[in-house]
């Protein structure tokens, strides 16, 4: 805010630390998928995300060995083990469920009939008795124990291979390409001839295109779904890209008409008069000219596509085969809504590609927003 | 990998058939009036008149069949019974009146319209302000703008996961719980606490629209004039006054551009409510109501269409709008 005169210093620190409390509170929800995505699966659900890189304290219970373990040692039986497991650490020990800390390591606690316990601080313990165990299972003791944090990239592993996500990507791709391509080309045509062209109804026909923009979907599902049925197309990919073509027409012509109105026009006469054909001028000159809003229409009928799940859902059936990844996300949340390392880890794929487009083109993204903003998603 | 060759002949279908279509049918017309020898005038005169058609007509045909046609359609199952074999008049509309669950969507519906709208474009709005002259100003955009790109269904996972609940005392894995106990507040169950449930749904879709929001209002702001806000400042105003007072009014238009298009997403919100509650705990939407009647249990496509065209109803204001608009820039 440099140019503003009575500023103060003051104000400049309060907007800085206002804008990067908001843009906080915007990236951590998403942020806390991303690491939870890498973290082991009992950590996920014993700690929260934001502990991730902080040691892990859990607790449980150990069996000492039985009667049969025991050894004679000067005149006391004693039974000898360790409480931990690899890479644990001791925090705090105990003999009854409620406290599993009540001890520190090294603590020497008495049990009944003169039973002595010790656990000492690498986890090794010592239970003496003077007469003969005679118990059949071990003794429990309650440990509170701290793991250093782990991530993996096991998730990855699993869901990629086991859920089923794997063939899920490949579905969304093989949906999402042909559905982005197709309605390109379709509207460049249709965009020049309303940019470009004279003929009459042009203006009704332009509002007409507007006017379908905020068409809802909702209103095109059961009449399309028996119209494939009638047609024979069913539920497969060939309806999903032509549903998909319909829905996305309306904003690719809106954009790049308006786009292409905007080209000067003595280009455009020029060619004319040189005697190029109206199909010379579209292919060597508009197409070209155009590529700005070619791109921004291509990023959002992407995204669009990627993301949809409900003309996915209608349109290409739901068997595991057929799923599309937010289908297969939106099963697991039904079935595993409890298991968050798939859960994150599942949508983090699912999200990673459009964030990727998302972040490389950006630029155009905004352009095409400026542009069209009457749409309506 | 046969999908992979589906798709990419499929890619090469659809682009050689366009190309085929439209070279062809140019040059078919070409032949019938050639634009040279006696009557060149003439004929590059009738070719014109039926060229832009050519090119219009996949178009037409896609827009025709996928987008006008359901709208007639879905009109005339919303009068007929669930398997539109008989004609029952307006009692689909009848029901829908007095069904309880029709009335919460609407209920539903209408909060949602004055609540995501509102936040979205004042975060936006916000957003825009504070960032627009920082020197990280354009990462902070960035990252305030992404959840654009994020799926309705991956942003409910992501605020799932925020919402969840562990026992009091226990751990909290979710943010929010966290906070709340952290405060020394009791955890809750966010997705069931009717009626607030609600608003922790609307909160999902006010994080992914603010950043369509800020990027409008951005460009807007920056197209002020310079010299309206100098004079203010020479007048004494604050920065506060300067905003509400000076920048505000003079972006009302974009604002309005905002809310609508804004308001067309919320009407048509389902994603979230479907993978979040499914519309359970009093958080039904009417897009939701409408999917359940088409595909759960036994389809009733009368009711179903009927609640599909109570939503198109309710976009035909701003449709018209629109397209009026469109038609005085046309002209």
């Amino acid at each position: 805010m440099e140019g503003m005169a009575g500023q103060k210093s003051s104000l400049v620190w309060a907007v800085n630390i206002a804008a990067f409390l908001l843009v906080l509170l915007w990236t951590i929800p998403t942020l806390g998928l991303l690491v939870s995505s890498f973290r082991d699966r009992d950590q996920i659900l014993t700690s929260g995300w934001w502990q991730s890189f902080s040691a892990q304290e859990a607790t449980g219970f150990v069996r000492t060995g039985t009667g049969d373990d025991a050894v004679q040692e000067d005149g006391l039986y004693v039974i000898e083990g360790t409480v931990l497991e690899e890479g644990q650490s001791l925090i705090g020990w105990g003999t009854r469920a409620r406290e599993p800390a009540a001890f520190a390591p090294g603590d020497t606690t008495e049990i009944e009939d003169g039973w002595q316990l010790t656990v000492a601080a690498d986890g090794t313990y010592r239970l003496t008795s003077p007469t003969p165990f005679e118990m059949r299972r071990g003794e429990r003791i309650f440990v509170t124990t701290g793991a250093p944090a782990r991530l993996t990239t096991e998730n990855y592993n699993r869901v990629l291979t086991a859920e089923g996500l794997g063939r899920a990507f490949m579905n969304t791709l093989t949906v999402t390409i042909p559905a982005t391509v197709i309605p390109i080309l379709i509207a460049a045509f249709a965009a020049y001839a309303l940019a470009w062209m004279e003929f009459p109804g042009r203006a009704i026909l332009t509002a007409a295109v507007v006017g379908l923009l905020v068409v809802p979907l909702q209103v095109a599902l059961i009449p399309l779904l028996r119209l494939h049925n009638d047609l024979g197309i069913g539920k497969g990919y060939l309806g999903i890209w032509l549903a998909h073509t319909g829905f996305g027409l309306p904003l690719a012509i809106y954009l790049l008409r308006n786009y292409m109105a905007g080209l000067p026009r003595e280009v455009i006469e020029s060619a004319r008069v040189d005697g190029a054909t109206e199909f010379q001028i579209f292919r060597k000159i508009i197409l070209p000219l155009s590529f700005p809003a070619l791109a921004s229409f291509a990023i959002f009928q992407f995204l669009w596509v990627w993301n949809d799940l409900l003309v996915a859902t209608v349109f290409l059936g739901n068997t595991r085969e057929q799923l599309v990844m937010t289908g297969v996300l939106r099963e697991l949340m039904g079935s595993k809504g409890g298991e968050w390392e798939i859960l994150a880890t599942s949508a983090f794929i699912s999200i990673a590609v459009p964030l990727l487009v998302f972040f490389a083109m950006q630029k155009y993204l905004v352009r095409g927003l400026l542009a069209g903003s009457v749409k309506g998603g | 990998m046969e999908l992979f060759w589906l798709a990419v002949s499929t890619i090469a279908i659809g682009v050689f058939g366009c190309v085929a279509w439209f070279w062809g049918s140019n040059w078919v017309l070409d032949r019938i009036y050639p634009p040279r020898g006696p009557d060149a005038g003439d004929n590059i005169r009738k070719a014109n008149q039926i060229r832009p058609w050519l090119f219009l007509g996949p178009a037409i045909l896609f827009l025709g069949v996928y987008l006008v046609y359901p709208i007639f359609d879905s009109l005339w199952r919303s009068v007929h019974n669930a398997r539109g074999t008989e004609f029952v008049g307006g009692s689909n509309y009848a029901w829908l009146m007095g069904d309880g669950k029709f009335r919460e969507s609407m209920r539903n519906n209408l909060v949602w319209l004055l609540v995501v709208p509102a936040l979205s474009t004042l975060f936006g709005l916000i957003a825009a302000q504070l960032t627009d002259r920082l020197k990280w100003g354009n990462i902070g955009k960035s990252l305030i703008f992404m959840p654009m790109a994020i799926s309705f269904v991956g942003a409910g996972v992501i605020w799932k996961f925020i919402y969840e609940y562990r026992e009091p005392g226990e751990a909290q894995i979710g943010l929010l719980n966290a906070i709340v106990q952290a405060l020394g507040g009791g955890p809750q169950l966010w997705l069931t606490l009717i009626p607030w449930n609600n608003f922790f749904l609307m909160v999902v879709l006010v994080w992914i629209q603010t950043g369509f929001a800020m990027v409008i209002l951005s460009a807007a702001l920056r197209g002020i004039p310079e010299e309206t806000i100098e004079a203010a400042i020479l007048d004494g105003a604050s920065p506060w006054q300067v905003f509400f007072r000076i920048k505000v009014p003079q972006i009302m238009g974009t604002i309005a551009v905002v809310w609508t298009t804004i308001t067309i997403v919320v009407l048509k919100v389902f994603d979230i409510v479907f993978v979040m509650t499914n519309g359970q705990w009093g958080t039904q939407v009417l897009a939701n109501l409408m999917y359940d009647w088409m595909f759960r249990g036994t389809p009733d496509y009368g009711r179903g269409s009927a609640i599909a065209i109570i939503l198109m109803l309710l976009v035909t204001p701003i449709m018209i709008w629109n397209m009026l608009n469109v038609r005085r820039e046309v002209r």
